[in-house]
């Protein structure tokens, strides 16, 4: 089966990265980078995303295609990538999330 | 068997065929949606006719037919199925008992709590949506709609019909045992104001710790969990008087204790302890209860080692409640005041918790400050739903 992960972090932790010394910042780099490596067998595609200030949302829900600047929940969680996996069920996808070293939220959805 | 059938016995019947039928139904189907519907279907059937045909000789037999007919019959467009089920016989003499995946599957984390309770009194115990919606008084759609979500998210997320690797094993088996504690724990003293005790819930709960234990010999915390539930309900028979009021430990007529229940129980314990030395919250659990069951009478109560097995318990798994408890052994150990400092710090996390502020006002009574140990009781009475907790609070209001 294909599940996408997708990483989320919170403000929490986007201040614990900014508060890091240089070594340290590519010390937890380094094991994001062991992660994928780790798991390359299963990762079919993977991604990270621009921070959140740059994103912007459309909404086509009432009458006229509206652009907003922002996310399209005001939020202190935001996703910030996501890695798709093909796996055999939601056991082998929740073994790999639970050994992501980053971010503290991961989300598993099934592809339909 | 033939002639009018007990109701018990027809609920036993079923309890030991629908889970078995369900294990095997998956593994032959491959999707437990299907294979749960056919089970069900056979269940009401076999509710509907045994009563006035009698119980089959080989009630397994029996539904397993029931099942592959009826699959048969609905799922004629579905030729997935039909190419499946026609070429399924009952594996003889004995199939392989696959309830434990069974289990692991309804219990999945995946899974909200009350998703997981809801399929597996239905999936394994067989139970019908009624059976469970009246035990949790709760209206009938809700269960359907509770169990239907969950099949479906077993389908579509993937979740697998399987033993948990090696490594995933204790986790997974605490969300089982957690799943049959609930159980237990809403039947022997169900929250709702219904009814102050569902007993089937806690029937159905002993059955299922029965069967893990049968099923993970090498768990010792499933036996553990077993001897809790079995102590507890040795002595159930005190816990009400005849008009329904709950009795208080201190109090109960220990001569309604089944003595001979208390003693297997505790020898289950005994046994589990020496056999696994990996000693765990529910062999604890039982531990504190067998205490209580062996003393004579309240006075007797050895509540040094109940201390202990507290201390031991909340190294093991801390928790406010467990404090709570403990803080009331150490009232008999070291005196009220000794209890109370322990008990104040707790207010925060526990205070909508009843039984903190009604152990509180016992404290303050024996320490002669009335006028709080009211407050106390007052609060506890506005915060349960129990109706039996609610009558003994409001006569402990009006006496004292």
């Amino acid at each position: 089966m294909k599940y996408v992960l997708m990483f989320i972090e919170t403000e929490e932790f986007a201040h614990q990265l900014e508060a890091m010394g240089e070594l340290e910042r590519e010390a937890a780099y380094a094991a994001v980078g062991q992660w994928f490596a780790d798991h390359a067998d299963k990762i079919t595609h993977h991604a990270h995303l621009a921070p959140v200030h740059t994103a912007t949302t459309v909404r086509l829900d009432q009458g006229e295609p509206v652009v907003t600047d922002g996310p399209f929940v005001e939020g202190k969680e935001v996703v910030s990538g996501f890695a798709e996996l093909e796996v055999a069920d939601l056991d082998e996808a929740l073994k790999v999330a639970r050994s992501w070293p980053a971010c503290p939220i991961v989300e598993i959805r099934p592809l339909s | 068997m033939s002639g009018p059938v007990h109701e018990e016995v027809l609920a036993g019947v079923v309890r030991e065929h629908a889970g078995r039928l369900a294990a095997s139904l998956v593994s032959l189907l491959g999707d437990f949606s299907a294979a749960e519907d056919l089970v069900q279907d056979a269940v009401e059937t076999a509710l509907r006719r045994w009563p006035v045909e009698g119980v089959p000789e080989r009630p397994d037999a029996w539904l397993f037919t029931v099942a592959r007919r009826r699959g048969l019959d609905v799922l004629r467009r579905e030729s997935n199925y039909r190419a499946k089920l026609a070429g399924l016989t009952r594996p003889d003499p004995a199939p392989r008992d696959d309830r434990l995946r069974l289990v692991f599957t309804c219990c999945h984390p995946a899974l909200s709590r009350a998703a997981q309770i809801a399929l597996t009194l239905r999936a394994v115990c067989g139970l019908s949506v009624a059976q469970i919606a009246a035990a949790f008084v709760v209206p009938e759609a809700t269960v359907a709609q509770r169990i239907t979500r969950a099949k479906r998210k077993i389908g579509e997320a993937g979740i697998p019909y399987r033993i948990p690797a090696e490594e995933e094993l204790p986790r997974r088996v605490g969300e089982v045992l957690a799943v049959v504690y609930l159980l237990f724990n809403e039947g022997y003293l169900s929250s709702t104001a219904e009814r102050a005790q569902a007993r089937d819930l806690v029937e159905e709960a002993e059955w299922l710790a029965a069967l893990l234990v049968n099923l993970m010999p090498k768990e010792p915390e499933a036996a553990g969990l077993l001897a809790l539930i079995r102590l507890h309900r040795a002595r159930g028979a005190a816990r009400f008087d005849p008009a329904g009021r709950l009795v208080l430990l201190a109090d109960q007529d220990r001569g309604l204790w089944d003595r001979q229940a208390i003693e297997r129980a505790t020898a289950l314990l005994t046994r589990t302890a020496r056999a696994h030395r990996r000693p765990g919250p529910y062999q604890v659990q039982a531990a504190i209860v067998a205490c209580h069951a062996e003393a004579g009478t309240f006075a007797d109560t050895d509540w040094a080692q109940i201390l202990v097995l507290y201390d031991m318990l909340l190294h093991l798994a801390p928790s406010p409640v467990t404090r709570l408890h403990r803080a009331v052994a150490l009232r008999h150990v070291k005196g009220p005041e000794a209890a109370l400092a322990e008990l104040e710090p707790l207010g925060r996390v526990l205070e909508r918790y009843p039984l903190f502020h009604a152990t509180r006002a016992e404290l303050l009574r024996d320490l002669d400050r009335r006028g709080q140990a009211r407050r106390a009781d007052e609060r506890a009475l506005e915060l349960t739903a129990n109706p039996a907790q609610q009558a003994l609070l409001a006569d402990r209001l009006r006496w004292t």
